[in-house]
């Protein structure tokens, strides 16, 4: 179909280029600029005097010797004990997205071949339990998590994000099963299998593709929820984005904000990473419950 | 589906949404008529040649006592809904009587707490959701522009503010804004003017936020536009060019209709995300000139000595109530389309 006027440089072609090109620039810039600042000393990443101080490193060849330096990252990994956040976040994300997938295939899979009415409502419930802002939930947990002693513990910040994960996934999963042909389960049954034979020889092998956008999202909402385990992890078991968040309050100070700016750095990596290999299933889940209707 | 499978298939999920939110929800609204125990306080007269002093001091075994018997506290009804750090009835109708002008009352109002979180939180709500809307359905007809070879990296870079934490997202700009950060920076040599901050100004403050809002959610309507116009049915464009249809008159009359539908999704996307906008408050350090309403419940579960979980609770409640209005329309929306399915 494309034709050669389709390709012709029209005005408005030119203006949807520049508008597009000046998105990319807003969308990447404070990126580009963060990770190439974290390799530099404080006085050049904010530096009032000349922005230009930060690109080539003025002030870091000056204090370190090299226009290039790690301090920020070895004070944050090392000094500060950052690694001790990745490592109970990559506990949190990992179990998080495991029993979020395990319960929404299963749950998914009924809403998806359920005939009945409650189906409808089930979905309807998980529309306004996705709706809750996480905070109002979070105030009901503490006073009992208090109470049973659970609180400040990862398995318990683990199943909390599993619930608040749950009505998004279900949604997924549902909207995904639907597109798999009924006849394929119904037919195994007719062979002679039950509904959880037919779930596991017949669905489970097809399955994958939903199942991995969908735990992608899973895994964006427990690596990058700050709500929850802000409010329910103790100061030894903290994850990630709330060490971050508690950084600003003691780095500051002292003027290892470069500290911070590092273990920024280091939390979107991973995210940079994902987006790299999985674009294409990001951007199917985005838009599965959407175009699809 | 038989009944039994189904339940035994949706058992788990059900099971972590019902202890998880359906019942903190309740444990909220209970909270929130509760009120803490007042600590027992002991007053003793301590005579001695010089004269007599009375001291006070906490019974701990007696409050203690008072706790264990009734651990959610005092039963207070409604009263938390109506005292000055919520709706403040008795306030407002005193700043009634003592104001000159209405705005002088606005004003007035504006200084309790939850009007203060609920204005902010309002104010972006509806101006951060009509502009990711327009602009991502802008840059959407941008990239549909584009040579092919270019449309994946675009997204690629496009993806990233809405993947990024908001917490992270918020304070990689936050530092660019910073007086002595690169776009602070910037702004004071152009205005001339060293004591500029972005955030000493509450107008800025709020500026600020809802261009970090805007940045963040772009992407996704973008995406969502974008997955959209590739469905576009290819014949009605063509019928709509050899009726004489200018470019902008295809996209108005038939492009634009075609993604109604997803608009609405999108939006309804947008109104429950940002509702909730509560990172970049903390990242940006803005609480002193916006405050939204999860945070104002973060505030009182975490800045006071003792958290105020009656408080908390009749703030949770409020959201959870306009929450509901907010959805109110598209849960009627999708009611009658189930059923009128059903009688079809």
């Amino acid at each position: 179909m494309n034709t050669k006027i389709e390709n012709k440089l029209t005005p408005v072609r030119i203006i949807a280029f520049v508008f597009v090109a000046l998105w990319l620039i807003v969308a990447m810039f404070p990126f580009i600029w963060t990770l190439w600042g974290s390799f530099k000393v404080q006085a050049d990443f904010f530096s009032k005097a000349d922005w230009a101080n930060a690109i080539f490193g003025f002030h870091t060849e000056k204090q370190t010797g090299n226009f290039f330096t790690i301090d920020g990252y070895y004070g944050s990994w090392i000094e500060e004990e950052f690694w001790r956040a990745v490592i109970n976040t990559s506990i949190v994300v990992f179990f998080t997205v495991l029993i979020s997938l395990t319960f929404g295939t299963l749950g998914g899979y009924a809403l998806a071949r359920s005939t009945y009415r409650y189906a409808f409502w089930i979905l309807m419930a998980g529309l306004i339990f996705r709706a809750m802002p996480h905070m109002t939930l979070v105030s009901g947990y503490l006073q009992p998590f208090f109470a049973w002693n659970v609180w400040g513990i990862l398995p318990t910040t683990i199943i909390v994000l599993v619930a608040i994960n749950q009505p998004f996934t279900l949604w997924m999963l549902h909207s995904f099963f639907l597109n798999i042909p009924k006849d394929l389960d119904e037919s195994a049954m007719c062979d002679g299998c039950n509904r959880f034979q037919a779930f596991r020889y017949v669905i489970i092998p097809i399955m994958w593709p939903g199942v991995i956008t969908t735990g992608l999202f899973s895994f964006l909402l427990a690596y990058n929820d700050f709500t929850v385990t802000s409010m329910l992890l103790s100061d030894e078991n903290e994850t990630m984005i709330p060490a971050i968040a508690s950084f600003l309050g003691t780095v500051q100070e002292e003027g290892k904000v470069m500290y911070a700016v590092a273990a920024v750095v280091s939390a979107t990596a991973p995210l940079f990473f994902l987006v790299m290999f999985f674009q294409r299933q990001i951007v199917s889940g985005l838009t599965a419950g959407a175009v699809k209707g | 589906m038989k009944h039994s499978t189904f339940l035994l298939f949706t058992l788990p999920s059900l099971s972590v949404m019902f202890l998880f939110i359906a019942i903190p929800i309740v444990s909220v609204f209970i909270q929130s008529l509760h009120i803490e125990h007042k600590q027992v306080i002991i007053v003793s007269e301590n005579c001695d040649p010089f004269g007599c002093e009375t001291t006070t001091s906490v019974d701990t075994e007696a409050s203690a006592k008072l706790k264990e018997k009734a651990p959610l506290g005092k039963f207070n009804g409604f009263k938390t809904y109506s005292n000055r750090m919520h709706f403040a009835f008795d306030e407002i109708g005193e700043a009634w009587n003592s104001s000159d002008s209405f705005i002088d009352f606005l004003k007035k109002i504006y200084n309790y707490p939850l009007y203060r979180a609920l204005s902010f939180t309002l104010a972006y709500t509806f101006v951060v959701t009509p502009f990711v809307l327009f602009l991502g359905f802008l840059v959407a007809l941008g990239v549909n522009n584009l040579p092919k070879l270019l449309k994946g990296p675009t997204i690629f870079a496009s993806l990233l503010p809405m993947i990024v934490t908001p917490l992270v997202g918020s304070l990689i700009l936050f530092w660019m804004v910073d007086g002595d950060g690169v776009i602070g920076a910037t702004l004071q040599k152009i205005f001339n003017d060293n004591s500029l901050s972005l955030k000493a100004s509450p107008v800025l403050t709020w500026v600020m936020l809802m261009v970090y809002g805007i940045w963040h959610l772009m992407p996704f309507s973008f995406i969502v536009f974008y997955a959209g116009l590739q469905t576009v049915p290819h014949e009605t464009i063509e019928a709509a060019t050899i009726d004489g249809a200018s470019k902008f008159q295809r996209t108005r009359h038939v492009v634009i209709p075609h993604l109604m539908p997803l608009a609405i999704f999108i939006t309804l996307i947008l109104l429950m995300d940002n509702f909730r906008v509560f990172e970049p408050i903390i990242s940006f350090r803005a609480e002193a000139h916006a405050t939204s309403i999860s945070w104002l419940i973060w505030n009182h579960l975490r800045e006071s000595a003792y958290p105020l979980y009656n408080a908390a609770g009749a703030t949770s409640m409020i959201t959870i109530f306009c929450v509901g209005i907010l959805l109110l329309p598209v849960l009627i929306r999708t009611w009658r389309d189930f059923n009128e399915k059903n009688k079809g």
